[in-house]
């Protein structure tokens, strides 16, 4: 870690990469095809972009731990039954045939995060990815029991202690506290999480909650407190194909080379022009507030999660020794190859790529939101009956056998009445009226008969009719689901 | 394994799964002796198309650990569980075995909810939400293949919605037909009937029985002629239950209405199978199922 920092000074190639003849230089080395993990301490950052994150890791915690406590009539607000195969969003009742929502859920969160990356890079990774809110609330804890960065450089190296021992323990306690916690409300989503409270006091939890209580803990408690960047680095899918959307208008963080090199520490009363120094004062702060353990002087690298904490950092710096800001900001390659000023930078950003993902999200968005407004409070389908095509029954009628699954989305009992139409002197020869009780589904057989003469023999389309209505029976919405019958020849 | 002849082919596949295995420690080994050129920038020097040059990005070691836990979980794996050629393994699971210890145990927790059943007459269960709800299961798994969905059955499968019974419809009866299965058999009786106009004249009559539409001079002249199916559905042509012969008179036909029907039946005769079902369900289920079957034709009059 410190190899960065305590290295003789040199100039550090920027990306793009110096051509061959200026590489002849360059000492070739043999490594080893394995690293060994370089533990990365990364130093309290204050400014703007660190106060988004706090932003959203804030909101996003309390969405998370909150909406499993939110309670909707008698039950709570957001629950996925899996067990009984019944979501529970807020009103809706959500049954595995509607399916096709998270769907539209799933495109929405695709196009979100191209549209983010093509507009400025890793936005997700840098401010609300779980990985980065855990290990932002981890590296406060951390932060709060041993102090800053070189405090906890200091503490690593030192020989065990009293003092050691007891700063460990009191962090590990507040990290598995955190880590538990989250892993109960995770499981909370799906189990009721008052329910589940009981139980974990009590201690009768069934095996499986316990399990994944245990599960979603000691993945927060390892990936947030142990493994951090490595996540990102090694094991991240989005982190890599993320990289292939960006492009020459993508905002990222950028250092500005041009106005940084050559670096150097000076006074702070020396005019940097006359001793043939750029802006960069050379302080590393931007290497010690990483997260990932990069030099953003050393230009874009796959590791950079997009933070910003190194805009933030050398923002202060810049400040204190009186120099404009915004020597590392985020901008975009033609920005820099253009000197473009901030407002044409943006207006570049919004590009047909970006404003084409942002009306494929709205369309879908609008699409979701129609289609959950007219949402009928219940399904019904119709399947024909697997062993008779049709039957002649007293009267000489032709009779054909349906079976009815109807499906009642609402949280009350509610009643069907059946119809049926499309041939002449088509009836129901069942009851026309079913009784389906609150977010259950029913099959019901339904015998549907025709005159003798009335189609000729073949399949012949017609149509149910199934109109809901409540206890009080006032009529709610009306399906209509089409069918086939059969005439024998 | 066992439809292999030859040992070969166990040695094969265990060889074949341990080389492979050993092959990848092999390959970690090494690849962690080797070294990897890198320049100062980071690339390995190699350079493809004037301008790609190859990065060097090295795998973090602790990924290392990660694929030695792979191999020696595969290892204990192998030995708990059939996979190296034909070794059973320590656990000596198999898939049919843990399929019958499922069974067993699923039978187990539904065996006090039969017990409880099994005391009770046909008229007590079929009055039983729960055990309507499995009977509907039951039948929908085990006999709305042929008897349709709503038991009403279709041409040569029997209504069991009704109030004609083939065999008899107590439950005693039914239990029997479930268990042992039926084989109800029409004989082709053209020749001990007579002529083909005398066919024709014993279908009027049978169409008479029910009071369908029929040819009444066909059917008087026809009537002469029933004595050759008397010995099994009557001389009134009631049928006759301990012999599955359907009953001629209550207008429901099993193969088919009409003149052409009842000629073909005649001509040709009929054999009709109800397969049995004492291997495939337990006793407990049948009673809840025959139970559930009578329950559909002795319907509470309150529930109509």
């Amino acid at each position: 870690m410190d190899s960065q920092e305590n290295s003789p000074r040199k100039v550090v190639p920027i990306v793009p990469v110096k051509g061959e003849g200026e590489r002849a230089g360059d000492e070739v080395q043999m490594v080893s095809l394995y690293a060994a993990t370089q533990k990365i301490y990364p130093r309290s950052v204050q400014g703007i972009f660190a106060k988004w994150r706090w932003v959203m890791v804030v909101i996003t915690q309390l969405v998370f731990y909150g909406l499993p406590w939110l309670e909707w009539g008698q039950r709570q607000a957001v629950l996925f039954d899996l067990g009984a195969r019944r979501f529970y969003i807020f009103g809706f009742v959500l049954y595995p045939q509607d399916f096709i929502y998270l769907t539209a859920i799933l495109v929405i969160a695709a196009f979100s995060l191209f549209l983010f990356t093509a507009i400025a890079g890793r936005l997700w990774c840098g401010y609300a990815c779980p990985q980065t809110v855990y290990s932002e609330i981890f590296m406060w804890v951390e932060r709060k029991v041993e102090g800053d960065r070189s405090a906890r450089m200091r503490l690593d190296g030192e020989k065990m202690s009293l003092e050691k021992l007891f700063k460990k323990v009191y962090k590990h306690i507040f990290w598995l506290a955190i880590a538990m916690w989250t892993g109960f409300t995770f499981v909370g989503y799906f189990t009721p999480i008052k329910a589940l409270g009981m139980e974990f006091f009590l201690g009768n939890m069934s095996s499986w909650e316990v399990f994944w209580v245990f599960f979603y803990a000691l993945a927060t408690y390892g990936n947030a407190g142990f493994m951090r960047e490595q996540v990102c680095k090694y094991m991240c899918p989005y982190a890599r194909f993320q990289s292939a959307m960006f492009d020459k208008d993508t905002l990222i963080v950028t250092y500005d080379a041009e106005r940084g090199e050559p670096r150097g520490a000076r006074s702070k009363k020396a005019d940097p022009a006359a001793l043939g120094l750029g802006a960069c004062v050379d302080c590393s702060l931007c290497v010690q507030v990483c997260p990932t353990g990069i030099d953003i002087r050393k230009g874009l690298q796959y590791e950079c999660i997009g933070c910003g904490a190194c805009a933030d950092v050398c923002d202060t710096v810049m400040d204190k020794v009186g120099y404009p800001r915004g020597l590392v900001k985020y901008s975009t390659e033609h920005a820099m190859q253009n000197k473009w000023t901030k407002e044409q930078t943006w207006r570049h950003v919004f590009r047909p790529r970006v404003m084409l993902y942002i009306a494929i999200l709205t369309l879908v968005i609008v699409a979701l939101l129609t289609s959950l407004g007219l949402r009928k409070p219940f399904k019904v389908d119709v399947v024909r009956d697997r062993a008779s095509l049709a039957r002649i029954v007293a009267g000489g009628k032709i009779e054909n056998v349906y079976r009815l699954q109807i499906m009642n989305a609402a949280e009350k009992t509610m009643q069907y009445h059946l119809s049926v139409d499309g041939l002449r002197g088509l009836e129901l020869a069942t009851d026309s009226n079913v009784e389906v009780k609150s977010t259950e589904s029913r099959w019901v057989s339904v015998r549907v008969q025709m005159p003798y003469d009335a189609a000729e023999p073949g399949s012949h389309p017609i149509a149910f009719r199934i109109q809901a209505s409540d206890e009080q029976g006032q009529s709610v919405s009306v399906l209509q689901e089409k069918s086939v019958f059969l005439v024998p020849r | 394994m066992s439809d292999f002849i030859s040992n070969f082919w166990h040695l094969y596949v265990a060889g074949i799964t341990l080389v492979a295995i050993i092959a990848c420690l092999i390959l970690l080994w090494f690849s962690g002796k080797a070294k990897a050129m890198t320049a100062n920038d980071n690339t390995t020097g190699h350079v493809w198309d004037g301008d790609l040059r190859e990065m060097n990005n090295p795998l973090p070691r602790w990924w290392v650990g990660l694929f030695i836990i792979t191999i020696i979980f595969a290892l204990i794996y192998l030995a708990m569980y059939p996979g190296a050629g034909n070794n059973a393994g320590k656990f000596g699971w198999t898939s049919a075995g843990q399929y019958d210890a499922e069974v067993a145990k699923a039978n187990a927790e539904v065996a006090p909810l039969y017990a409880k059943f099994a005391g009770m007459s046909a008229e007590e269960v079929s009055k039983d939400p729960q055990a309507m709800a499995i009977g509907d299961r039951l039948f929908m798994n085990n006999c709305a293949q042929c008897h349709g969905s709503d038991a009403r059955g279709s041409k040569g499968f029997p209504n069991l919605a009704d109030a004609d019974w083939l065999h008899g419809g107590t439950l005693d009866k039914i239990k029997e037909t479930l268990t042992q299965g039926r084989v109800g058999q029409m004989p082709p009786m053209a020749a001990a009937v007579g002529t083909p106009e005398d066919v024709r004249n014993v279908a009027h009559y049978v169409l008479s029985l029910s009071g369908s539409p029929h040819d009444s001079l066909r059917a008087s002249l026809g009537k002469s002629k029933f004595g050759a199916c008397a010995a099994c559905h009557g001389m009134d042509g009631k049928g006759n239950q301990t012999m599955g012969a359907p009953n001629l008179t209550d207008d429901i036909w099993l193969h088919g209405w009409g003149e052409n029907a009842i000629v073909n039946m005649i001509n040709n005769g009929k054999v009709n199978q109800m397969p049995a079902q004492a291997g495939k369900l337990t006793e407990g289920q049948i009673h809840v199922l025959a139970s559930y079957v009578w329950g559909l034709s002795n319907k509470p009059a309150a529930s109509k």
